[in-house]
């Protein structure tokens, strides 16, 4: 090309500073503030993999092509996908470019002297002219004091000015959301989160093992975990008879920690907790406890087998899996803490309370597959490849028969699913949280003002200025004339 | 004796839907007969009849209706305590109760208002959708006074709770001042006021004070945010999950910061700043009724 446009040089430093300084304009902030708000609604309308897995699977199977889709975009992770992500960073390195700033600037301005007095009072707020006698700016000078002005003395006239909390206040908040992040990414680094279903009568033990599900953060390792043990002795719910709903959990556990046991009581509001670690209540349900023998009359698996709560009533569904009978034996169960009688052959509860418990079945013989390798989950029976050998329903302290042995219920105990979370950035937020809302306090309250006063020839000029508009100066200045000329 | 005190709010609360309809039809006859038509044609005006406003003559009439609304706001606030006696925990497990919170929070944000403010001009609107939402509670959402769930037993609730329907309150009625600026603002672009908007102030006054009612109220709503993060962490093991509420909660609190912003630092003024102000209320509303209708999630408790 001939013709040569004039383009200044920018450089890669100047183009740096270019782009630095759009990032960190207020247009940008804001464009990126709004973007942040739009792009977190997807997440509440679509169902997310940290709030509700099982929704995520049901949407898959029902429209893999869309889910598909859904997953390039990461629509099933919205908050920890990357164009979220990138839209918090850019958002925070904008708020830090902006603040740091402003804070080193407000710090030297807060020292500063206010600036002198205009020329001409006559164009601001306020004016009014009157004439008085010698001793106005002394009477001006002692009201500025009382009403704590910051006043520069320019001789034959006063210059004062208020409200630097309100600066103060904004920058406060902006710092504190800096300090919230901070703990934020630090939860997300250092963090631990894990589940246990632990039956009534036995011992939890804090090693990887001992959990259901467990998760760490990027730069945590499994051997961090706190040592501690529960034993929970015993769980009491509570339901009110009428409604069905819950009206109280209490679970009273032994805890070992640093070779000290102690008596505690976990409730839904009230986490144990370990230093960083705290351990909540989360869901209850209830094991049946069964028996199986063989055809013999050998026992070949007796314990506890939680099963999993479908309703408010607990009707629960599960899966007994019996690896050591000869052949292998599984049961499809339900579970119902208080049996309908009326309601037909299904199994329905009328009330999550123990008070005419029933466990429902099949009986299936054949390879569970437990040794495929493939994973299966624990409250399903895969029984594509089984032999149906029974149906059948016991109360506690039954047996039912079978041709290849016999199952009896000997009781029943309820199960507490525990929580443990391991947080050391909630401290950083939570200080983050409460210093932005007192910040936003005296930001949002705070007014910042200039009166000046001005000794004339023929009397008194006295003016004001209330930046960004804020009420209140009229009162003011009215409030300062009647004190200078001596009328209070 | 526990279902006796859940009547008696019930009553608490019928009387303060009539004593709210008496407001409403004093507040509609204000504004219909002030309108006053002049005995003698004015000449200036090329000898038509010209109406003028005097509300004067109503004076007496729109007191009763601002005495009305007080007085439904203390049957309601009475109301709410009934049902609070009744449960024996502070009334706010269902959304039946929220509604009726709100209503009173409604009411009480434009009664505190109206002692600054020339605010009157509202009282219609804010009556008829006082009335409009307790009648939609009483009929639709009303649930038997019942005990709280396990997760919701905590101070928390008291604190967290109060913070947002204060909050709430506020902000509709930020939102309702911007909607009437919008309005006003399509109406003078086609030429003068008509007579019964005359009363209303001028578009600089409402412009500023939906801005002052969301500055007043910002710092409580985080201040919800945060109560409602602190109780998450000790009742779910996490301050902040991302459950559909706390999204929109924290939809609502970025729309509302962005306004703030669009107002103090880049100037937005008038139709533009309105607009964003009723987009930041309509998440909060959307909020209340999407995530506690159809949404699931953590906040759903006691069927609604």
């Amino acid at each position: 090309m001939s013709q040569q446009t004039e383009i200044p040089e920018l450089g890669f430093l100047g183009l740096a500073r270019f782009a630095w300084r759009q990032l960190t304009s207020m247009r940008t902030a804001l464009i990126l503030l709004m973007l942040m708000g739009v792009a977190a609604i997807p997440g509440s309308l679509i169902p997310q993999r940290i709030t509700n897995p099982m929704a995520v699977r049901d949407f898959i199977t029902q429209s893999p092509a869309l889910s598909l889709w859904y997953d390039r975009f990461s629509l099933f992770d919205v908050y920890g996908s990357p164009w979220f992500s990138a839209i918090y960073i850019l958002l925070f390195i904008s708020l830090i470019g902006c603040v740091l700033p402003r804070s080193i600037e407000h710090f030297s301005a807060m020292r500063a002297q206010p600036p002198a007095t205009p020329k001409n009072l006559v164009r601001l707020e306020e004016y009014q002219k009157f004439s008085t006698d010698a001793q106005a700016l002394d009477r001006a000078t002692a009201w500025f004091t009382k009403n704590r002005f910051r006043v520069l003395n320019e001789g034959q006239s006063l210059s004062a000015e208020k409200g630097y909390l309100r600066e103060t206040g904004n920058l406060l908040f902006h710092l504190s959301l800096i300090l919230a992040l901070i703990g934020v990414s630090f939860g997300s680094l250092f963090s631990m989160k894990g589940e246990a279903i632990v039956n009534v009568g036995e011992r939890f033990i804090n090693i990887p093992t001992s959990y259901d599900t467990l998760s760490f953060g990027k730069l945590m390792g499994d051997n961090s975990l706190t040592p501690f043990q529960i034993r929970v002795d015993k769980f009491v719910a509570q339901y009110d008879p009428a409604t069905n709903a819950p009206k109280d959990y209490t679970a009273s556990v032994t805890v070992t920690n640093n070779g000290v046991t102690r008596k505690e009581i976990i409730k839904v509001n009230e986490p144990l907790t370990f230093g960083n670690t705290r351990v909540y209540l989360q869901a209850n349900g209830y094991s049946p406890v069964v028996t199986v023998r063989d055809s013999k009359g050998d026992v070949a698996f007796q314990g506890p087998v939680p099963f999993l709560p479908q309703d408010g009533n607990l009707r629960s569904i599960g899966a007994i899996k019996v690896p050591d009978a000869n052949p292998q034996i599984g049961f499809v169960g339900s579970f119902v803490p208080t049996n309908s009688r009326t309601a037909g052959l299904g199994a329905t509860s009328l009330f999550p309370e123990l008070l005419d418990p029933k466990l429902l079945f099949s009986v299936w013989k054949g390879n569970l597959g437990l040794d495929s390798g493939v994973p299966q989950s624990v409250y399903r029976l895969d029984t594509t490849k089984l032999t149906k050998v029974g149906l059948g329903s016991v109360k506690p302290g039954e047996t039912f028969t079978y041709p290849e042995g016999s199952i009896t219920l000997e009781t029943v105990v309820p199960w507490i699913n525990l929580q443990v979370v391991e947080d050391p950035g909630k401290k950083y937020a939570l200080v983050g949280g409460i210093l932005a809302v007192l910040g936003l306090i005296t930001s949002l309250y705070g007014r910042r003002r200039r009166i000046w006063i001005r000794v004339t020839s023929d009397g008194v000029e006295v003016a004001g200025l209330a930046k960004n508009g804020a009420p209140g100066l009229e009162a003011e200045v009215k409030d300062f004339v009647r004190a200078v000329k001596g009328e209070k | 004796m526990q279902t006796t005190w859940a009547y008696t709010s019930n009553y608490f609360v019928y009387s303060a839907m009539a004593l709210f309809t008496i407001s409403f039809i004093a507040h509609a006859f204000e504004t219909a007969f002030a309108v006053r038509a002049p005995e003698v044609a004015d000449a200036t005006q090329g000898n038509l009849l010209v109406k003028t406003l005097d509300y004067k003559r109503t004076e007496k009439t729109a007191r009763i209706a601002t005495a009305m609304m007080a007085l439904g706001f203390l049957l309601l606030l009475a109301g709410i305590i009934c049902r609070g006696i009744s449960a024996k925990h502070v009334p706010w497990g269902n959304m039946y109760e929220f509604s009726i919170t709100g209503a009173l929070a409604f009411t009480g944000a434009y009664l505190a208002a109206l002692r600054k403010y020339d605010l009157r001009w509202l009282g219609l609107f804010v009556s008829i959708s006082v009335l409009l939402t307790l009648g939609t509670a009483i009929t639709l959402l009303y649930r038997n006074s019942a005990p709280l769930v396990p997760a919701l037993k905590s101070t928390w609730l008291v604190i967290h709770v109060i913070s947002a329907i204060i909050s709430g309150g506020v902000f509709l009625l930020a939102n309702v001042v911007a909607a009437a600026y919008l309005y006003l603002d399509r109406v003078e672009s086609r030429g003068p006021r008509p007579l019964w908007l005359q009363r209303v102030p001028s578009l600089e006054v409402l412009d500023q004070l939906s801005y002052r009612l969301v500055a007043f109220v910002f710092p409580l709503w985080t201040f919800a945010v945060i109560a409602g993060a602190i109780w998450a962490e000790s009742a779910w093991g996490s301050y902040w999950g991302w459950d559909p509420k706390e999204t929109w909660a924290f939809i609502t609190w970025v729309a509302y910061a962005a306004y703030l912003h669009a107002r103090v630092t880049v100037g937005w003024r008038g139709r533009r700043a309105a607009w964003l102000c009723i987009f930041a209320g309509s998440t909060f509303l959307f909020n209340y009724v999407y995530v506690n209708v159809w949404g699931t999630g953590k906040h759903t408790y006691s069927g609604l």
